[in-house]
Parts: C-alpha cells; structure tokens; sequence
C-alpha cells in the first residue's frame, strides 16, 4: 500500500491521468454558445415576458375576472373593468409592474381564457424604470409580437395542464 | 557622431526584439486563455478579432484608458516603480535568448548567469509593490511570493549547475549547441521535470499561484494596483512565463536546433524551431493550469526544500561522477 503510493507520487502517475484527461477534453464540443448571436433551447413553459393575446378575430381574450390579480403573490397587477355596450365585459385598464413580479407563472395558470400568459422572451432590459410599468398597450403588443410563438408553447404544454 | 551611430544600431535591434516578445506576449495570454476553456469545454474569447487574437490588444486599451490610484498611504516612489522594475526586467532578459546560430542581441559569455540574475531580481518588483502598497494582503502576498521565488531559485540554479556540468560553458549559444547529438531532456530527464515544477513556482503559476490566492488575499502583491500599472505586472508575469518557457527549451529541449537533421527540417530557420518550443512548453503550462488544485503553503515550502532540493543536488553528484568515471567532461571553456 505505502509502496504503491510512493512509486505513485514519483512517477506523478495521478497528475498524467489527468493532463491525458484534459488533453481528451480539449477536442471535445464546446458546450457553451455565443450568446447574443445563437441563443439556448428553452421549454415550452418558459415564464419570460407576459403577454395579453388576442381571438383570431381580433378581440381581447381577457374577460377582467380578475383572478390573476388575486392569485398574484408579489402583487404586481392592477385591473379595472368596464361593461361594453355589447355586456361584454372587458378591461380599461390592466397594468403589470415588471419590477414587481416574480415570474412565478401563477397568473398564467390561474387565467380560464389563456389571456395573460408569459412568452419565451427574456431580454426586456431597459434603462429606466418607468419603462417596466408595463399598461394593457404594452401587453397586448406583446401578444401580437409573440403569437405565433405562444400558441405554439400553449398548445405543446396543454397535455400536461 | 560615432555615438549617435551606435546608438541608433542598438535601438533598432532592441525594437527588433522587444516588439515581438510584447506581441507575443499579448497572443500567448489569448493562447492561456484559450486552453484553459478548451479544457474546460468552453470556447474561450473568440469574439475581438480573428478567433479572439486581438482579445489582449482591447484588454490592453481598457488597461490604458483607466484611472491610476495610489493609495493615500502608501509609498508612492517605491509604489510606482515595482511594476515598472517587474516588466523591464522581465524583458531585459531576452536580450540574451538565441534565437539561432548567433542570432542573438547581446552573445555574451555568461549568459546563463545574466539570466539567472535578472531573474532573481524580478523578485524585487513583487516585494516592493506589495510592501508600498502599505496594505495587509497586498503585504503577505508579497511575503509569500518573495519566500516562494527565493526557495524555488535554488532548485532551478541546481539544475542549471547539471546541464553546465554536460556543456562546460555558460555561454546559451554553446549550450545549445552542445545538444546537437542527444537534447538534455533525454539523460537529464528528472531534472526536466523538476525544471518545469518549479518553473511554475518561480512565474507564480497554478498550482503555486499562492501569492494572488483570491479567497485568502485578494489578488496578492497586486491588489492595490490599477489601470496601467496593475496591466505591467500582468504583462511582466507573463514575459517572465514566457522566459522561463525559453529557458526550459534551451537547457534541455535544444533550443533552436531542428529536431531532426534530415532534409526538410534542416532547412527550416532555427528561430522557427526555438519559437515552436517556447509554444510547446508554455501549452503544457497552461494545460496544467487547466488540470490541478492549488497547493497548500506548507507543501509548497517542503516540496521545494525537502525533496526539490535534495533530489537535485543528488542528481549534480551522480551527474559528476557518470561524466567523469565514463571520462566524458567536456573540454572546453
């Protein structure tokens, strides 16, 4: 035993094991990408940034039941409501501080309609504040940037919802 | 007028020698970089430039282009000249690096002394920053790396006296050329191993690179140092690294002669097979960077002294008494 680690420590046997294993290492695939210009598979279930969608005719989903302001933990969503001329109800106003959320998802889990939902983008930096105080504008832009994208991820994810 | 003439010869030649040691010294830290996260299954900087090469150059800028902070308290003669003492020594001693028969700046007959002795002294421009520095980690860093250096120093100077035994001459062209039938490296093969440790020891290379440990000190004698100032220690540690490659590959992988003395190598320039060496080595360098733990101080400290030491001094005897029983001492010098 105590021979066996002496010639060991002579002959540096534990230290060629590994250059041999380094050495076998550099021309393996690289695992990490070039970020800005190739970007990394995500899930279907990605919570980035939220989204408001829209029916294929145009019309909001959301029905401002308000149980994604309830559900919110961080309490980052603000709604207010209105009775259309048609009684449908519909949102005046529904606001998301950025800043706020925690991107847990539950909003998107809680909504009946798929309306609020968090999209596959995660690069919305900005430089100021104000600029995260997302309004309904802004959501509802989102969904129509994304909604290719969404329904897809919605679709992938239904199985298991 | 005769001095004006001299003087331009000679500034012409060092600019000759001095540009490319700077510019290699830029690459081979890309190079450091690059293997480490090959390693590591990373890309590495492959971003500025042609696979990453100008990396160093844009680092080098930011370098410039920062602020200087001496410390209120600190020493600021002594604080400003260790980086500057660290980088011209490291790069006064490629004055004597052969680079072929004869192609050298300054063929002097002591060379391997003069190499010996600067690099001795580079110690200096460590011990100085971290003591001006006026400051705990920056101080018991340079403790630790003037402790390291001075005790590894020893070892490499014993393993100089071997090869010297084998050439009879301190002069690194005849030295070089004293390899041309058998390279050291193969009967002094220890000794190249021992070289190479504590060559890593002496450039403060992992896995000795105690003196910059960043979870116990920081960033060691540098800590302090900014901008400019912090960017010459770097620069002089790796022209010290890059110097010590050269060393190791005159000594025992002979320098600049061509492997093989057939047809298409003889041919090639020797600055070409010197250059290849110093690549050589310093990719081993850095692919043990790449491989193993930091040592702990105490070891370092009976690593160097109670076996380095020992086994090279052995090794003088044995290599003495071989050269002389089989009657092969050399001649000359």
């Amino acid at each position: 035993m105590k021979t066996n680690r002496i010639i060991k420590t002579i002959f540096m046997v534990d230290f060629i094991t590994g250059l041999i294993i380094a050495i076998k290492k550099v021309f393996k695939s690289k695992k990490t990408i070039n970020y800005p210009f190739e970007k990394g598979k995500i899930s279907p279930r990605f919570r980035g940034e939220h989204a408001l969608r829209r029916y294929a005719n145009g019309e909001e989903r959301c029905i401002a039941c308000k149980l994604c302001e309830a559900v919110c933990p961080a309490q980052a969503i603000t709604i207010e409501s209105e009775i259309r001329s048609d009684g449908s109800r519909k949102t005046t106003r529904y606001d998301i501080d950025m800043l706020k959320c925690i991107y847990c998802g539950l909003c998107e889990e809680s909504c009946p309609v798929d309306a609020i939902v968090q999209g596959p983008n995660f690069e919305f930096a900005t430089e100021t504040r104000e600029e995260l105080y997302y309004d309904k504008d802004k959501l509802l832009k989102n969904g129509d940037r994304w909604e290719s994208v969404l329904a897809k991820n919605i679709k992938a994810d239904s199985p298991f919802r | 007028m005769i001095y004006i003439n001299i003087f331009f010869n000679e500034i012409y030649k060092i600019l000759f020698l001095l540009l490319p040691v700077l510019v290699s010294v830029a690459l081979i830290v890309w190079l450091d970089r690059r293997v480490w996260a090959f390693v590591q299954k990373r890309k590495g900087p492959n971003v500025v430039g042609p696979f990453g090469l100008f990396q160093t150059l844009a680092d080098a800028l930011k370098y410039i282009f920062k602020e200087i902070i001496i410390p209120a308290s600190a020493n600021k003669a002594i604080f400003i000249l260790a980086p500057i003492i660290t980088l011209s020594l490291a790069l006064i001693a490629w004055a004597v690096i052969p680079f072929g028969n004869e192609l050298v700046l300054s063929n002097i007959n002591v060379g391997i002394l003069y190499l010996f002795a600067v690099s001795s002294l580079s110690v200096y421009g460590i011990i100085m920053g971290g003591w001006a520095s006026n400051s705990k980690y920056p101080f018991l860093g340079a403790i630790r790396s003037a402790a390291q250096m001075v005790s590894y120093e020893v070892s490499i100077g014993i393993i100089i006296i071997n090869v010297l035994l084998c050439v009879g001459s301190l002069n690194l062209n005849e030295i070089v050329l004293a390899q041309k039938n058998v390279w050291f490296i193969f009967p002094l093969f220890p000794m190249f191993v021992i070289f190479f440790i504590s060559a890593l020891a002496e450039t403060n290379r992992p896995p000795f690179d105690l003196p910059e440990a960043e979870s116990e000190l920081v960033a060691g004698y540098q800590t302090e140092y900014s901008g400019m100032m912090y960017a010459m220690f770097w620069l002089g540690e790796y022209a010290n690294i890059l110097l010590l490659c050269a060393l190791g590959s005159i000594l025992f992988l002979g320098g600049w002669l061509s492997p093989i003395e057939i047809y298409p190598f003889n041919i090639i320039p020797g600055a070409f097979w010197m250059i290849f060496k110093i690549l050589g080595l310093f990719i081993l360098f850095s692919l043990v960077k790449a491989v193993v733990p930091r040592y702990r101080f105490d070891q370092l400290m009976r690593l160097g002294w109670k076996i380095f030491l020992p086994l090279s001094l052995l090794w003088v005897v044995f290599t003495a008494s071989v050269l002389f029983y089989l009657d092969m001492l050399p001649t000359t010098g």
